[in-house]
């Protein structure tokens, strides 16, 4: 420490989106990135992850398959039954399972030594998950009522009627057809990267204190930092949980809401 | 990096998705779900309902079963309760024989002991005749040879022994009854 109390002062590391920018794998030119390998790898996890704990299908079920029970069922009848409605929900399951599974798997890569880094702070993962959400819960109300039925159900709320339903349309189309896959990416988006900037701030900041500033005073702070940098990794697993949670529960919601006979 | 617009140096801004990941994102899920649908889905479904019917499938016959230990069991006590009033009335019965006996025995007794009283009477009375008779012949005898000793005269004729003697017993009888 001393060695690099007398070294000349470096600048900080400054964290910003560029920290997210990584560079493709196999070099300049090439399209593969790190965030591209972890959703196939994660992904593959999580379906060996289910496959391994359902394909024994016992009675009395072992560790692995009562882990795969307790999650499977958690979203099957909390975000499934319970707010699609046990008439409808089936079809589904699958769905909600998958979305949930690949968004935990890949939030919780976060904090996986090697790999570090939450694939859905990638902007584009979660465009392309929150365009899916948006074909699926528009495209079931859509095939349940049809498409004038679907538009009236999503924008005129019943009991509603004369002038004041030229200020509420406009509104309801907005707010559920146009804004809702906006909000469900960005939720999803903004959580892990600004997560993930926070871990980075800590982590190389503390660094930067500890052994770059030339201050010795600073030493203790970045200790601190580091401590703060533990405390947050574990508040971060609960934010990545919940965020695939929340995500998966809008999107049933908005399926329940487009199957919904009233508004 | 062209798709960033961080041309100059400039941070590239984060909310401009990289392509081929949206493309991926998209393929993954699509992937995902296909997979899990045929795998996952259909298996747990199974499991849950086998195990629903393995435990409501317990619970009927357990019902069963209990039932069946009731039913069970009121017949046995029903049994029970047959066998002791049995018991009762067959137990009442031998107290009926038994007095029956004991009253029958007494009767045969009470006659047994009247018939030998009065067969022991009838044998005395015959012996009292039978000495009474041989008395008589014997007094006679008796009485003839003390009197002939006595008179001095023979008395060895027949007849008039016997008319004597006669004579004799007609006076006892006479003056006191037999006895």
């Amino acid at each position: 420490m001393s060695v690099n109390v007398l070294a000349a002062t470096e600048d900080p590391y400054i964290p910003g989106p560029s920290s997210f920018d990584l560079p493709p794998i196999f070099g300049e030119g090439t399209i593969v990135t790190k965030p591209m390998v972890q959703i196939v790898l994660f992904a593959v996890l999580a379906f060996a992850f289910l496959y391994f704990a359902s394909r024994k299908r016992a009675l009395v079920p072992g560790k692995l398959q009562y882990v795969g029970e307790a999650g499977y069922g958690f979203v099957r009848n909390s975000l499934g039954r319970d707010i699609i409605g046990s008439h409808d929900f089936q079809k589904f399951v699958p769905y909600l399972v998958s979305m949930f599974f690949l968004l935990l798997f890949n939030n919780w890569a976060a904090a996986i030594p090697f790999f570090q880094f939450p694939t859905f702070s990638r902007a584009g993962l979660v465009y392309g998950l929150a365009l899916i959400s948006w074909l699926v819960y528009n495209g079931v109300g859509i095939k349940k009522h049809g498409l004038g039925g679907y538009l009236k159900l999503q924008c005129m709320p019943s009991g509603v009627t004369g002038p004041i339903l030229l200020l509420i349309v406009p509104l309801e189309f907005f707010s559920n057809i146009v804004v809702r896959p906006v909000t469900l990416a960005l939720r999803l988006f903004c959580n892990m990267f600004a997560g993930h900037l926070l871990l980075i701030l800590f982590a190389m900041g503390g660094y930067w204190l500890i052994f770059q500033s030339g201050v010795l005073g600073y030493v203790p702070v970045g200790i601190l930092a580091w401590v703060l940098f533990t405390a947050i990794f574990f508040l971060e697993l609960l934010i990545q949980f919940l965020q695939a949670y929340v995500f998966t529960l809008l999107n049933a919601m908005y399926i329940a809401g487009a199957l919904a006979d009233e508004h | 990096m062209n798709y960033l617009l961080a041309a100059e140096g400039e941070e590239p801004n984060p909310l401009i998705p990289h392509i081929p990941e949206l493309v991926l994102g998209v393929v993954v899920f699509a992937l995902l779900y296909v997979l899990v649908k045929k795998f996952v889905y259909p298996n747990f479904e199974a499991t849950f309902a086998e195990r629903t019917a393995a435990i409501e499938g317990g619970l009927a016959a357990a019902e069963t079963k209990q039932a069946e230990a009731d039913a069970k069991l009121a017949e046995l006590e029903q049994q029970l309760a047959d066998a002791r009033h049995e018991a009762a009335r067959i137990r009442e019965e031998a107290r009926e024989q038994g007095a029956t006996i004991v009253a029958e025995m007494r009767e045969q007794a009470q006659a047994e002991s009247a018939r030998i009283v009065e067969a022991g009477k009838a044998q005395i009375e015959a012996e009292r005749q039978q000495a009474v008779t041989s008395l008589r012949a014997e007094v006679g005898t008796l009485a003839t040879g003390l009197a002939g000793r006595i008179v001095g005269e023979s008395l060895e004729d027949e007849a008039r022994q016997s008319r004597v003697v006669e004579r004799f017993l007609a006076d006892l009888e006479s003056a006191g009854g037999v006895n």
